[in-house]
């Protein structure tokens, strides 16, 4: 008997042993996001890549996350607790983060950080983002193409230089098909209020729009536009369950094979800090959604665009482009830098809107 | 449809789940009881509003459990508040955290599904009138019931005895206790009532405002409504015309901005709170008025001796 209690407790041990062995072999990846991990949207397409790292590395990888953690000085004490608490490397996924998250890398010099949609890098942090932009001249086309009216409706969330950018693709996506198609741009100041996108949603039909368009977070805007009887495009995710007679296609974020591909980086040991990613269609960081609800020739059209967006034969911003107060911003043939459209904060020729400074 | 009967459609839906939220919560306060917990227990009548009628397949049962959770969740509140006596201030924050919490657990598998509407009344003639026809005749249930609410509160209230009793608890809880009133009773049914009006507005969210379920779906709204009890001086009437003046501004200025009349938009977005604080504080400088209307012992626990 006594036997057997030693022998199970050297099995036990050595078990124990094994287990703690093993974590250590782990690469722990930790993400901080700003809003739940179901809000049908930004964060969830942040979770959505998280998940797809678990299931991609399996065992050679643990992944943990703080939801819900405001912009701003908050989101320093969280970043440091993950920090401390063993991770390798912390995806801080809103740009809110960017002056935490590099203070906090200052004092974690063997962590790795990878600080989303931001512009300042350090030895040990680096920054990504998506081309979004891709798809909006996409979308924009196909507005032009199947607006009625002319008149499109923009629902916009802050004016960070990420959303005024995504307008200006979409400006410069329906101009390039339609010179005269008009967009009325709504602000509502908020990522994520499904009543106030409604609102603004329901205003902008009123007011004779009849394709919609978002970059706020909530399918609600693409349920007014299945009961108007109109058309609109879907945000970061497939919304065609909102709106299955409404959705002409919708952005689609897919972050998971960057992140699969970073922390196999940090496995063997060639992640390097003060980079910027800035991927975009051609590599797969996002999609377009299926094109629904419209005939065949604009199909092809938006397909067509989207082959020579991935091919480099088109760039949303080529010259000429003027400015919305008619200066000259790009010349004939000048392609748009990727500094200027980090720091984008001026419509082009042709937005309906005074942007809010 | 014209522009103008639509723009007055979307304001009565922007303000009925204000409505009916400060509402409940006007009678709570005129209990003595200050429930700070609105936007929780909100949110928990959007949840399970939105559940129920996902897993029925009817947006009626959706009605009813949206309506049963927030009576359920306030029940929580009046324990601890009225039979233990614990702050009332604290005790209603932490609801409001928890059923925020809360809510996000129990919607996680709900997320992304399309959602089911109440279907609106229709009259047919009565609906085709021009201008005030969908107005009066072709909304959504609960529109009709923030109307009845209303009219039944300002009418019980003022009106009947039982309101008088529940002022004058409110009022001076030691001496209705003294008369024999039950004191902790009426509080208890107050902060019920509360409770049902607060998931009854959630429930409005999410299953006729926008038929989806996001996690802090009310976004504020239960917080706007508590401000509107206070603006509206404790009176239904004026609770009603604050929502709708809110309601009003909110829709307006989306409007504006639609229409490119170059406004700043942060400006315009600030314009439904600035225009309620600049309310509240051109009715405060009645004091009078504030004093008569105000529940003498709001937020005071009350302990009835043996």
């Amino acid at each position: 008997m006594k036997k057997l209690i030693i022998g199970l407790a050297v099995a036990l041990a050595a078990s124990t042993a094994a287990v703690s062995a093993h974590a250590a072999d782990k690469t722990k990846a930790c993400f901080v996001y700003l809003g739940p991990k179901t809000d049908g949207g930004w964060t969830q397409a942040h979770d959505v890549g998280r998940q797809y790292v678990e299931k991609e590395l399996g065992d050679k990888v643990e992944t943990a996350y703080v939801e819900n953690v405001p912009e701003g000085p908050d989101s320093e004490r969280v970043i440091e607790r993950l920090a401390r608490s063993g991770c390798s490397i912390v995806f801080t996924t809103s740009f809110g983060y960017m002056d935490p998250t590099l203070k906090v890398a200052k004092k974690f010099p063997k962590v790795k950080f990878e600080h989303a949609t931001g512009f300042k890098t350090a030895e040990n942090v680096t920054t990504y983002n998506s081309r979004f932009y891709e798809g909006r001249y996409i979308i924009g086309q196909i507005a032009a193409k199947m607006s009625k009216t002319g008149v499109a409706g923009y629902i916009a969330s802050v004016p960070i230089p990420e959303v005024v950018m995504g307008i200006n693709a979409f400006e410069q996506g329906a101009k390039s098909v339609n010179p005269n198609f008009k967009m009325k741009v709504v602000w509502v100041n908020t990522w994520h209020d499904a009543g106030k996108e409604a609102d603004a949603a329901k205003a902008l039909i009123d007011q004779g729009v009849d394709i919609l368009t978002q970059h706020t977070d909530s399918a609600a805007p693409m349920q007014i536009a299945e009961e108007r009887g109109i058309h609109a495009f879907g945000q970061a995710f497939d919304q065609i369950k909102a709106g299955p007679k409404a959705q002409l296609t919708a952005i689609e974020d897919t972050w998971g094979p960057y992140y699969v591909k970073r922390i196999k980086m940090v496995m063997d040991g060639t992640w390097k800090g003060g980079e910027s990613s800035w991927d975009g269609l051609k590599d797969g960081i996002l999609t377009m959604a299926p094109y629904t609800n419209m005939p065949d020739d604009v199909k092809k059209m938006a397909e067509d665009t989207e082959a020579k967006i991935k091919s480099g034969a088109i760039h949303p911003f080529t010259g000429p482009i003027k400015k919305q107060d008619g200066s000259v911003w790009l010349k004939d043939g000048e392609k748009a830098d990727d500094g200027t459209l980090l720091g984008m904060n001026f419509y082009v020729e042709g937005v309906d809107d005074k942007l809010p400074q | 449809m014209g522009i103008f009967e639509s723009i007055l459609l979307t304001i009565a839906t922007a303000a009925t789940p204000l409505l009916i939220a400060a509402i409940g919560e006007l009678v709570v306060e005129r209990s003595g009881v200050l429930n700070l917990g609105v936007e929780g227990m909100m949110v928990m009548g959007a949840v399970c509003g939105f559940a129920g009628a996902s897993l029925s397949g009817s947006p009626w049962i959706g009605l009813v459990a949206g309506v049963a959770a927030g009576a359920v969740f306030s029940q929580l509140f009046a324990v601890l508040t009225l039979s233990i006596a614990t702050n009332q201030v604290a005790t209603g924050l932490s609801l409001t955290l928890l059923g925020l919490g809360l809510s996000g657990m129990i919607g996680e598998p709900f997320v992304g599904e399309a959602g089911s509407k109440l279907p609106n009344l229709f009259i047919p003639g009565l609906s085709e009138l021009p201008l005030v026809g969908r107005l009066i005749f072709g909304q959504d249930p609960i529109f009709y019931l923030s109307v009845i609410l209303t009219v039944g509160t300002a009418w019980f209230l003022f009106r009947t005895r039982t309101g008088l009793t529940l002022r004058s608890i409110g009022d001076n809880p030691a001496s209705a206790h003294t008369l024999g009133i039950p004191v902790i009773r009426y509080r208890y049914l107050a902060v019920l009532f509360g409770g049902a009006c607060a998931g009854l507005a959630g429930a409005h969210l999410s299953l006729v405002y926008t038929p989806q379920w996001v996690e802090n779906m009310t976004a504020g709204r239960g917080w706007i409504a508590l401000a509107l009890v206070v603006f509206a001086s404790w009176r239904p009437a004026r609770v009603a015309a604050g929502a709708y003046l809110f309601g009003g501004v909110t829709i307006g200025q989306i409007h504006a901005q639609a229409l490119g009349f170059g406004i700043p938009s942060q400006f315009l977005s600030a314009l439904p709170y600035l225009a309620t604080v600049v309310v509240l504080v051109m009715m405060s400088r009645n004091k009078r008025l504030m004093m008569v209307n105000t529940p003498a012992s709001l937020g005071r626990p009350f302990v009835p001796d043996r």
